[in-house]
């Protein structure tokens, strides 16, 4: 493998940064974010896109960056876990897993955030059936989800309305 | 003392970190000095179940010189995993004793090229027959550890059995089991290593037990404690599935890096963590239970085999705990529990919270359910009619001193369940109707700490220091592997020093830095080193006091200000608890009988299910779950370890199905393995009902497995409930409740 596929260039833009690393074309996005951009905030679990651990946006839709390949980050818009705070000012999802006990080990908890965001902006007020659905493709052991559901109530609550950043 | 933290919730102290994606576990940690560089490492391993190691062949077209490559050859101490029994290797070397043994390491910086090269490396061996069952194991048609493949066995005796069922109008028997089950924490196994014969080896990884780990090591290498350093990374949670295991990883990398000088890195992917790491006990319990027309219980024998896998590891003690509750919260005046834990061609099983006491608990709750049938008795009032009250004893022989009322307990989660209405509606509606609706409870109890003389012989230590600044560091070596460590050591603290919680600093849990606290298991950790904690940090306030520096009600500034002044006048300002056994507790390990432990957690839930007929789905879709801890340190992050213990425990009933091949899981993968999502769980709701402990830390008792215990039987119950067919088994899934249905209609015809 190595031997016979030459690295490319990709250049893309994460967390409003424009970034340009040499990889594999098909070297997991995962890989290239966590050991060329030092973004270990990202995780993963499974390697196999049922965990979700490694969930990242991409061009503002949520995938498990353990199954796109680098090649399809050329030129893209990426979000991750480090992106999400305002400096030192938690993003209100953060906030509000922080508050109600939505982490417990934290391993899961960059890519729930993460889906939790992208669940918030196609139902700005989800309802139960909406954020379980929403989340089903992140798996956590710690929590039995109670509180992360809690986490995403108490989130709409502090930000009424009040639409997602456009990227 | 003012309680200003204790019982509050307070946010989770290292919280931050985790949802800003900062915190670093091993997989993330990065080293300042660029020197030695970090490789990677690999395991081979044997794909067969047992047999002889013939030879080692390095296929073609790797470039091996790049390579480190490590055999038991290379071990400079002794090629041992310590633990309890000195039965298995940290590599193979001879005899093989399940297919997932490590026989040969290797480490290269490339770790695409490792991966071929890892299966370019083939072990010949010479197979041998070898046994997977437990039927074959107690068969004893091969003999693979010991004399008879018994690992271990315990006998509890309480009355006469064998002549007390003469009184039993009624005798019910029945056998039950349970299957492996995968703890999957969704952080990976790993470990980093740094390893020199000047330096020593100095261990980064994630586990729950880093004097463990300790210990296993200064064994391998030969060398003195002192050369040896464990630290613990962020840790993406343990259930148990990280107290034995890390010292196996930590032993191979730290093997490839004493030979190779470069820091090694090993992180396993899923599915070499699923296939080679430890899971819950297979088990088979056999019940024969007799009982009087009115429904009290006047004889228990129970026999009860968990499969421990190829090597003896912590199984006698997972025994121990799953022998004691065998017999739950019921006051019977005959019982008889036969243990034992056998060897089997699988790789060996482990600590999984509630360590033995699920099984043994599902197949006693299942149990009673089918003995309250058979007296024309509902199952809540059958239990009534036996629960375990203040004075009497358990099966050990233990006199229970706490004001338990399980009534009280049952009663609450009747009601918070609508219990007797569903019942009610349910039994109206469900003939006829597709979908079929049952409730179902389970009664149980969990001892916290570890059993019998276990705390004694630990002797944990708790240390803590203060700054110039007026903070306290907190040394210990419990670790936070999402259960809240951090934060309730922090409120514990911060209320016996009488300053702020953000005062209170947890140090790394580094052999080189902590005292040993013991390891992070049993329910110990709020109520055993919550307590140590809570008197340290008495002690150090007291040393404050004595020296004239600070007044009883000082405000943090005053408590700052004496620090200092003590430290800059006296020196450094530390103090020490050491565990002593509450008065009165005894344990007679010859005998198997007393204070098993000092305290119980104790619990009533219900579960609520839906059995679709057509598809053969059970679902959970309410939970109530009623329990009795002492007191809530922190009440979110109890109701955290209950809600997530419950989620567990229903994958555990219905969903979590190990398909064993030959000694190897043959659906190591997250695809085909299926644990509970957010899709699958119900509401999971959670009372506390708190009657202090006297030896706890304000009352506190242990929780974190207790949550394990009930909802399997309390699923089964209610499926029963529900359709009328009655499962023995777990996991409930879809082909198993179809096949009994099936059977169920072709016997009525």
């Amino acid at each position: 493998m190595a031997d016979t596929v030459a690295k490319i260039k990709i250049a893309c833009t994460v967390n409003g940064e424009r970034r340009s690393v040499q990889a594999y074309p098909m070297a997991r996005l995962l890989d290239v974010l966590r050991e060329e951009m030092h973004l270990t905030g990202t995780k993963e679990g499974c390697g196999e896109g049922e965990c979700g651990a490694c969930a990242v946006l991409l061009d503002g839709a949520i995938v498990n960056s353990c199954l796109v390949p680098a090649i399809d980050a050329g030129g893209a818009e990426i979000r991750t876990i480090e992106g999400i705070a305002g400096g030192e000012q938690l993003h209100a999802v953060q906030a509000a897993f922080l508050e109600c006990g939505g982490a417990q080990c934290g391993i899961c908890t960059p890519g729930m955030v993460i889906a939790a965001l992208a669940l918030l902006d196609r139902y700005p007020h989800p309802g139960d059936a909406e954020i379980r659905e929403g989340l089903a493709g992140n798996l956590c052991r710690c929590t039995g989800y109670q509180k992360i559901f809690a986490s995403v109530v108490r989130a709409c609550e502090a930000r009424p309305a009040q639409p997602e950043k456009k990227r | 003392m003012k309680e200003k933290f204790l019982g509050h919730s307070v946010v989770r102290k290292e919280g931050r970190e985790k949802v800003t994606g900062r915190a670093r576990y091993v997989d993330d940690l990065a080293f300042p000095d660029a020197s030695p560089e970090m490789i990677h490492g690999a395991t081979v391993r044997s794909s067969v179940a047992r047999g002889r190691i013939l030879g080692i062949r390095y296929g073609d077209g790797i470039p091996w010189h790049e390579f480190t490559i490590v055999t038991a050859a290379d071990i400079p101490g002794k090629n041992e995993i310590t633990l309890i029994e000195h039965d298995q290797p940290c590599l193979a070397a001879g005899m093989i004793h399940h297919p997932e043994e490590p026989v040969v390491l290797l480490a290269h910086p490339d770790r695409y090229l490792l991966e071929q090269a890892r299966q370019a490396v083939h072990i010949d061996v010479e197979p041998l027959p070898a046994i997977f069952t437990i039927e074959d194991s107690l068969s004893g048609r091969e003999i693979i550890w010991g004399k008879d493949n018994v690992f271990k066995s315990y006998r509890v005796n309480k009355g006469d059995v064998d002549s007390a069922w003469a009184r039993a109008d009624v005798i019910v028997e029945g056998e039950y089991r349970t299957g492996a089950q995968e703890q999957l924490y969704i952080e990976n196994q790993g470990m980093v290593a740094l390893a020199s014969p000047a330096d020593g080896v100095t261990l980064w990884g994630s586990m729950q037990c880093p004097y463990y780990v300790h210990k296993a090591l200064t064994l391998l290498f030969g060398l003195p404690a002192e050369k040896i350093r464990v630290i613990q990374a962020e840790t993406g949670g343990g259930f148990g599935g990280k107290e034995e295991y890390p010292s196996m990883i930590a032993a191979h990398a730290a093997l490839l890096a004493w030979k190779s000088g470069k820091r090694v890195k090993i992180v396993y992917d899923r599915a070499e963590d699923m296939a080679a790491t430890t899971k819950r006990h297979p088990s088979r319990t056999r019940h024969r239970t007799g009982v009087t027309r009115d429904g009290k219980l006047v004889a228990m024998d129970i026999d009860f085999v968990i499969d421990g896998g190829a090597y003896a590891t912590l199984s006698a003690v997972v025994l121990s705990r799953g022998t004691i509750h065998a017999a739950g919260p019921y006051s019977c005046p005959n019982v008889r529990i036969r243990a034992q834990t056998v060897a089997t061609n699988a790789p060996p099983h482990g600590a999984f919270r509630g360590f033995g006491a699920p099984q043994s608990i599902f197949a006693l709750e299942r149990h009673l359910d089918q003995v309250a049938r058979a007296v024309h008795l509902t199952p809540e009032e059958f239990r009534r009619r036996n629960f375990i009250r203040k004075g009497q004893t358990t099966a050990t022989g233990q006199v229970i001193h706490e004001d338990v009322d399980l009534n009280a307990l049952l009663d609450r989660a009747l009601r918070e369940s609508d219990y007797h209405a569903k019942l009610e509606r349910f039994a109206r509606e469900n003939p006829g109707a597709a979908v079929k609706r049952g409730m179902g409870l389970a009664c149980f109890c969990h001892g916290a700490g570890f059993t019998g003389s276990g705390e004694v012989t630990l002797a944990s230590v708790v240390e803590m220091e203060a700054t110039r600044e007026g903070c306290v560091r907190i040394l210990a070596a419990s670790t936070e592997i999402g259960q809240g460590t951090n934060t309730i050591f922090s409120q514990i603290a911060a209320d016996a020093l009488g300053i702020g919680c953000d005062r209170i600093e947890i140090a790394q849990p580094d052999t080189g830095a902590v005292p040993n606290s013991g390891p992070t298991v049993a329910s110990r950790t709020a109520m055993i080193v919550g307590k140590l904690v809570e008197e340290a940090a008495l002690a150090l306030k007291r040393t404050l006091l004595e020296s004239g520096l600070l007044n009883d009600a000082c405000t943090e500034e005053e408590f700052a200000r004496a620090c200092q002044s003590y430290i800059e006048t006296r020196g450094p300002l530390r103090s020490r608890s050491q565990y002593e056994p509450p008065p009165g507790l005894h344990w007679d390990d010859a005998t198997y009988s007393g204070d098993a432990y000092g305290a119980y957690a104790w619990a009533v839930y219900v579960a609520e299910v839906a059995v679709d007929t057509v598809t053969f789905e059970a679902r959970v879709t309410d939970f109530v779950a009623v329990q009795e801890v002492g007191k809530a340190i922190n009440p979110a992050l109890a109701a955290g370890q209950i809600e997530g213990g419950v989620a567990q425990a229903i994958g555990m009933a219905l969903y979590e199905n190990v398909v064993w091949r030959e000694g190897r899981m043959a659906n190591g993968q997250m695809t085909n393995y299926i644990m509970p999502t957010a899709a699958d769980v119900p509401p999971i709701r959670v009372f506390f009902e708190e009657q202090p402990y006297p030896f706890g830390p304000h009352g506190a008792k242990g929780i974190g497995e207790l949550p394990m215990d009930g909802p399997a039987p309390a699923i089964l119950n209610a499926i029963e409930n529900a359709t009328d067919i009655c499962l023995r088994e777990i996991p409930a899934t879809p082909e198993n409740i179809m096949e009994a249905m099936t059977e169920k209609v072709g016997a009525h015809g």
